[in-house]
């Protein structure tokens, strides 16, 4: 039996999971949760496996509405978490487990800060899989359709227990200026002068999905390639890449990038930072560093 | 062969031509090594590792490679490709390569394609063939929309469109053939190493 209804989805509301990972060769991308480790999280607190599928909010609005007693908790983006038994909608903590008996309801204000919420349902949404997994990819349109009101949502078995914490202590997402670490390379020679990436002020355009996220230099040299003409004939890409077309605005490839590319790719994101990139909202400052550090290796002959 | 750094998870291989492509990927492949993905490109092969640690040993085990002879991996199937040759830039394609429509045709028709690599799209292949005269750029202005089925040329390759998207390669042709359904199983018509026949039929 279906134990969620949805209410109202708010601007986007989609089923992710940890994607289907290995299908690249035929275009078919990885997808799943954008901000991986917020949905992480929220599946941890619930006692899900750290994959299970759970709806992925943009900006908040969401409006659940259950039919059997579930145990949800809602991490990434800060939005109210409220909760109505009956009298009037509560306000209740993120990143914690929260208890709703049949006929209550959630609902999720807009983000202050942030831009993508998770809400985990212990057992997991159990929806139909597609190429192995539940995640929506936006741009290939494969999997879930994006949540409308009216859907019924069924939950999976339970896989462990419930932890016995019921709250995480979660560093807050920010909301001015955010710092990214960059791994150099696969390109970063294409570009006319590299340490520009690090040497400009980013801001966030309103071009943001979960294709990626588009930066506009504010401050700084910006972004030239060494030779506009030349063509990079297509490569694969991964998520984190930043991707630079020849009008020098870098693209931070989020969960739905595409499977190759033929503009060049600068540097990639670090793990932790992909994450981040994923909570960045239009009109946020963001600045980019380097991070030599990485376990790829020097570049060089075989 | 020179391997990049590519974040965290991956390498991207870089090798001289969409030959040696296809010969690295295969040994890459054989090699059994713990990888997320394979990615062949035109001139390179991404791989991608679930954790960063990984990376490490698979950098080790890249350097022992060697690549596999790309004419032995090829698979025996034979896809064949019905198409209408009546697509908008076939009289522009026929003016590019200095050949009349009927050669063009028959050029196309007349060489097997073998699928080097995949990745603009679900389904979507970038076929290459033996005969250089079909090279030709892509259009200076993209289309907004090439509908599904649509057969293009760019560069050195030839590919089909598996539903409708914007798009810059020249059209040839289309064809009914449904390249990529998620209810067969494997749901891509033209996988890696597929070689390729395009018939032309009648409208």
């Amino acid at each position: 039996m279906s134990a969620l209804e949805v209410v109202a989805p708010g601007p986007l509301a989609t089923i992710q999971d940890l994607g289907r990972p290995g299908f690249a060769a035929i275009g078919v991308g990885r997808s799943g949760a954008a901000d991986r480790r917020s949905f992480m999280l929220a599946n941890r607190l619930v006692g899900n496996a750290e994959g299970a599928a759970a709806i992925e909010v943009l900006l908040g609005g969401l409006v659940l509405r259950t039919h059997r007693m579930v145990q949800l908790a809602v991490t990434g983006a800060e939005v109210d978490v409220l909760i109505d038994s009956g009298s009037g909608p509560v306000p209740m903590g993120l990143n914690a487990r929260h208890t709703l008996e049949a006929g209550w309801q959630l609902q999720l204000s807009r983000a202050t800060t942030g831009l993508r919420a998770y809400v985990a349902v212990r057992g997991g949404l159990d929806v139909p899989l597609v190429l192995g997994s539940r995640s929506t990819d936006t741009l290939a349109a494969i999997g879930p359709p994006p949540l409308r009101a009216g859907d019924l949502l069924p939950l999976g078995v339970p896989s462990g227990p419930v932890p016995p914490i019921a709250v995480a202590p979660v560093e807050t997402i920010g909301g001015d200026e955010v710092t990214l670490h960059v791994v150099p390379g696969p390109r970063d020679d294409w570009l006319a002068e590299p340490d520009a990436l690090v040497s400009s002020t980013w801001t966030v355009s309103d071009k943001v999905d979960r294709i990626g996220a588009r930066l506009i230099a504010t401050a700084g040299p910006g972004l030239a390639l060494a030779d506009p003409h030349r063509q990079l004939p297509s490569e694969g890409t991964v998520r984190g890449a930043v991707q630079v077309p020849p009008g020098g605005e870098p693209v931070l490839f989020l969960a739905d990038h595409p499977v190759t590319g033929g503009y060049p790719v600068a540097g990639v994101l670090t793990q932790s930072d992909v994450d981040r990139a994923a909570q960045l909202r239009p009109g946020q400052r963001v600045r980019l560093r380097w991070s030599r550090g990485s376990q790829a290796g020097p570049r060089g002959v075989s | 062969m020179r391997v990049l750094p590519c974040g965290e998870h991956a390498l991207l291989i870089e090798v001289d031509d969409t030959a040696g492509v296809l010969g690295w990927a295969a040994a890459i492949e054989d090699a059994g090594l713990d990888l997320v993905d394979i990615v062949p490109g035109a001139r390179t092969v991404l791989v991608t590792v679930e954790h960063p640690a990984e990376l490490v040993a698979v950098r080790a085990a890249l350097g022992r490679l060697s690549p596999s002879s790309a004419t032995e991996q090829l698979s025996d199937r034979v896809v064949e490709i019905p198409t209408v040759y009546d697509g908008p830039d076939l009289d522009e394609v026929a003016r590019l390569t200095g050949l009349s429509t009927t050669a063009v045709i028959a050029a196309h028709t007349g060489q097997e394609w073998k699928v080097s690599f995949g990745g603009f799209a679900p389904g979507f292949a970038y076929l290459s063939g033996p005969d250089r005269r079909l090279q030709v750029p892509r259009r200076s202005e993209p289309r907004s929309r090439v509908p599904a089925g649509s057969v293009g040329l760019a560069d050195a390759f030839s590919g089909v469109y598996p539903r409708e998207s914007p798009g810059g390669w020249q059209l040839i042709g289309r064809t009914d053939l449904v390249l990529f359904d998620l209810e067969r199983d494997p749901p891509a018509l033209l996988m890696p190493r597929t070689r390729v026949r395009f018939v032309e039929v009648g409208s």
